[in-house]
């Protein structure tokens, strides 16, 4: 008797255990891209609205391996997405300078924002100047939590403090709070410490865990957020699936895609805006 | 508090609700881990045994490295195995990165020592008890191996459990190598990890009570398994 049990078991579990693979050659017979992203547009909900309409339109699957944007562009350099979708302009142009793409599309935008303890301490609520905003945050020693992750997010971070003449990082660990996490974390650490923090608006507004958080400054032309998409070269990796992954910038491009992404809608409202709307 | 009350409520509406994601989730998770443990005891079971039961030059320094390497870090493992499997990497032209391969491969090389390591004690206890009777039938040390882990088995089910435990509840490496992508390699760590970043914290604690439910009974079923197989045999 007990030697059934102990034949049955692992055949059970063999069972369990072959199902992955099946799935996954089913999964492979089907065509699908890899898009290297950030965590703002999978985070905030977007991808999950668009890409079930592209998949039914050309039966091509996406799979969203969502990291920060320096992150995935250095995916995108090992070869092992087929598209970048990312938000840092300067980053951006350079992988393609480099060879590692073939062509950067603006595909949309939307806007960091500043957000902080509702009693606002440094009394940044209302101002329109990002960096004076950051430089008021710095002069009154009020907690900033920093992603510290090379993110486009970070990037954009960095710039703000650049152009406030301010370099934080000498007062890391005292009211400069560098987290190394992602958007969401963050914001939750923001969150339990009554800190600021810089945050792309769309991720702000699907946010579940503001707390004591306020939305404090926007506005400024210098938090406008682009994003672009990009083909990741297949002169340089021969594996990339081209003809799929350029199928799906076009459609993101073209008038569909893009009315897609303008009606795309958190808690009733916008949350990114096409620039290619033809 | 309102966290933990609303994490039990989702919870429950969860399960009740058989939510097709949650199915699919956990089943993914099931696959990878019961995979990996497969793998993993395949290997660990006659390693143990046999680092148990030879006498070789350096036996105790890989001792050391068994039981040290049950604390592999698995972010570095899963780094590792990211390295290996990308494009860039030596194994990058098999297209394993961001697969349920790639998770499986991470979790057994997490797994295995932990199996290992606990698989060569329990043979040396056992080996104490058996040592008159083996040599008695002039038992190689094959045979020897064969037979403990047979007669062992028993014992040897807490090791692999352990490794399962490990495999299941494991959350760096295979967000690492897996891309934590929907519906391909998002399993229930990866998702209470993802949950929490959006800040549904009463969500993430929910899935994170419907894994430990799912462990639980796991582990339940391989028990009664192996104690209904246990008094029959006795």
């Amino acid at each position: 008797m007990n030697r059934t049990l102990f034949v049955a078991a692992p055949i059970l579990v063999l069972g369990l255990t072959l199902l992955p693979g099946l799935s996954g050659v089913r999964a492979d017979e089907g065509a699908y891209i890899t898009v290297a992203s950030t965590t703002s547009t999978e985070n905030s909900g977007l991808f999950g609205y668009l890409l079930p309409a592209f998949t039914e339109k050309t039966g091509i699957e996406v799979r969203v391996v969502a990291v920060g944007t320096g992150q995935a562009i250095r995916i995108a350099m090992n070869g092992d997405a087929d598209v970048l979708f990312v938000h840092h302009r300067e980053s951006e142009e350079r992988f393609v300078d480099e060879g590692y793409g073939v062509k950067r599309y603006p595909v949309m935008h939307n806007d960091f924002v500043i957000v902080g303890p509702a009693t606002d301490p440094a009394g940044i609520r209302g101002m329109e100047d990002a960096a004076a905003a950051l430089a008021a945050i710095a002069n009154a020693d009020q907690p900033f939590a920093s992603r510290a992750d090379d993110s486009g997010t970070h990037k954009k971070e960095i710039s703000l403090w650049a152009a406030a003449d301010i370099d934080p990082t000498g007062a890391s660990g005292s009211w400069y709070r560098e987290t190394g996490s992602g958007m969401g974390a963050t914001l939750n650490t923001a969150s339990a410490m009554g800190a600021y923090a810089l945050t792309d608006r769309g991720t702000w507004i699907k946010f579940g865990n503001k707390g004591d958080l306020q939305l404090l400054v926007e506005g400024d032309p210098r938090l406008f957020n682009p994003y672009g998409v990009i083909l990741v070269s297949p002169d340089r990796f021969p594996h990339v699936k081209a003809r799929e992954g350029q199928a799906f910038i076009d459609w993101l491009m073209s008038e569909q895609g893009q009315q897609r992404i303008a009606a795309y809608r958190i808690d009733g409202q916008p949350a990114f805006f096409p620039d290619a709307v033809p | 508090m309102t966290d933990f009350v609303n994490a039990f409520r989702t919870a429950f509406e969860l399960i009740v609700g058989l939510d097709p994601e949650l199915v699919r989730i956990v089943t993914l998770s099931l696959q990878i881990s019961l995979a990996a443990v497969l793998a993993a005891t395949v290997i660990a079971l006659p390693l143990g045994a046999a680092v148990a039961l030879l006498r070789f030059p350096g036996r105790r320094a890989v001792v050391i490295l068994l039981n040290a390497a049950m604390g592999l870090p698995p972010v570095v493992v899963g780094l590792v195995v990211y390295l290996l499997l990308s494009r860039a990497g030596p194994l990058g032209s098999f297209g394993l990165l961001f697969t349920p391969t790639a998770m499986i491969v991470a979790q057994c090389i997490l797994v295995m020592p932990i199996i290992a390591a606990l698989t060569r004690q329990t043979i040396t206890d056992l080996h104490e008890e058996y040592d008159e009777y083996l040599r008695s039938v002039g038992a190689g040390p094959l045979r020897s191996i064969g037979t403990l882990i047979r007669d062992g088995r028993f014992r040897l089910l807490t090791a692999v459990l352990a490794g399962f435990g490990r495999a299941i509840a494991e959350v760096g490496a295979v967000l690492i190598v897996g891309g934590n992508i929907q519906n391909v390699t998002r399993v229930m760590t990866t998702t209470i990890a993802l949950e929490t970043s959006k800040g549904n914290l009463a969500l993430a604690l929910g899935l994170g009570l419907i894994l430990i439910i799912v462990a639980t009974t796991i582990n339940g079923l391989a028990m009664a398994v192996g104690e209904a197989a246990e008094s029959r045999h006795g």
